[in-house]
């Protein structure tokens, strides 16, 4: 019985709340950053630096308690060999959570979780040029089909 | 069904909404660019937080 259990539900059953925050995790540790929204975030955050505790550690022990925890090798890779040591004069607090507004579709607030000292990586010019060739190639692509259909 | 047995007065309906009203947003100023902004959070016009950029802000 989980009686007195503090923390996120999250709105899920164990399995699924669990598998929810290993993906997380797993994805803080690799991309430095994520949007999510802000339970999400404050549930994966004290699990991301428990992570970077055993990264500090760095025994094989530590590393295998990493590995049971995290969903892909590379995250256990990069945690080990690149935020052990990037992290290793600060004493805790190693991601923050900020506040970012509302999202569209369902008005939750959402939130970035990131690994202090992480870059902000400018994509959004390579994004809107990927969609505007995407769009172009949808119209090129249907324009053919529909007045094929047409002939029929 | 359950059905109301008498009609409310104007005044019943008026006193049980006096609560009901929204309050106006609290709005901060961005220290940044100095549009108002929600506070404890990122700035939607510069994407800036504290002092860096947190988010890209598209200009459509």
């Amino acid at each position: 019985m989980r009686h007195k259990k503090s923390g996120f539900k999250l709105k899920r059953d164990v399995g699924a709340r669990n598998s929810l925050l290993k993906n997380l995790v797993t994805s803080v540790i690799q991309e430095e950053r994520i949007i999510t929204t802000i339970p999400k975030a404050k549930a994966a955050k004290p699990l991301v630096e428990k992570m970077i505790t055993l990264a500090k550690r760095d025994t094989l022990h530590a590393r295998r308690q990493a590995a049971a925890f995290l969903e892909t090798p590379a995250a256990v890779k990069k945690l080990f060999d690149k935020l052990g040591t990037r992290f290793g004069q600060r004493n805790g607090g190693y991601t923050r959570v900020v506040r970012l507004g509302w999202r569209k579709g369902d008005g939750a607030e959402q939130a970035m979780l990131e690994l202090v000292g992480s870059e902000l990586v400018k994509r959004a010019a390579e994004r809107a040029k990927r969609r505007e060739e995407r769009l172009n190639a949808l119209k090129q692509g249907q324009e053919p089909t529909e007045g094929g259909e047409e002939q029929k | 069904m359950p059905n109301p047995k008498r009609r409310h007065s104007q005044r019943r309906t008026a006193a049980r909404r006096t609560h009901d009203s929204l309050r106006r947003a609290v709005l901060s100023e961005c220290p940044n660019c100095h549009e108002p902004k929600l506070p404890h959070r990122v700035c939607a016009k510069c994407g800036k937080y504290k002092g860096r950029e947190v988010i890209e802000v598209v200009e459509e």
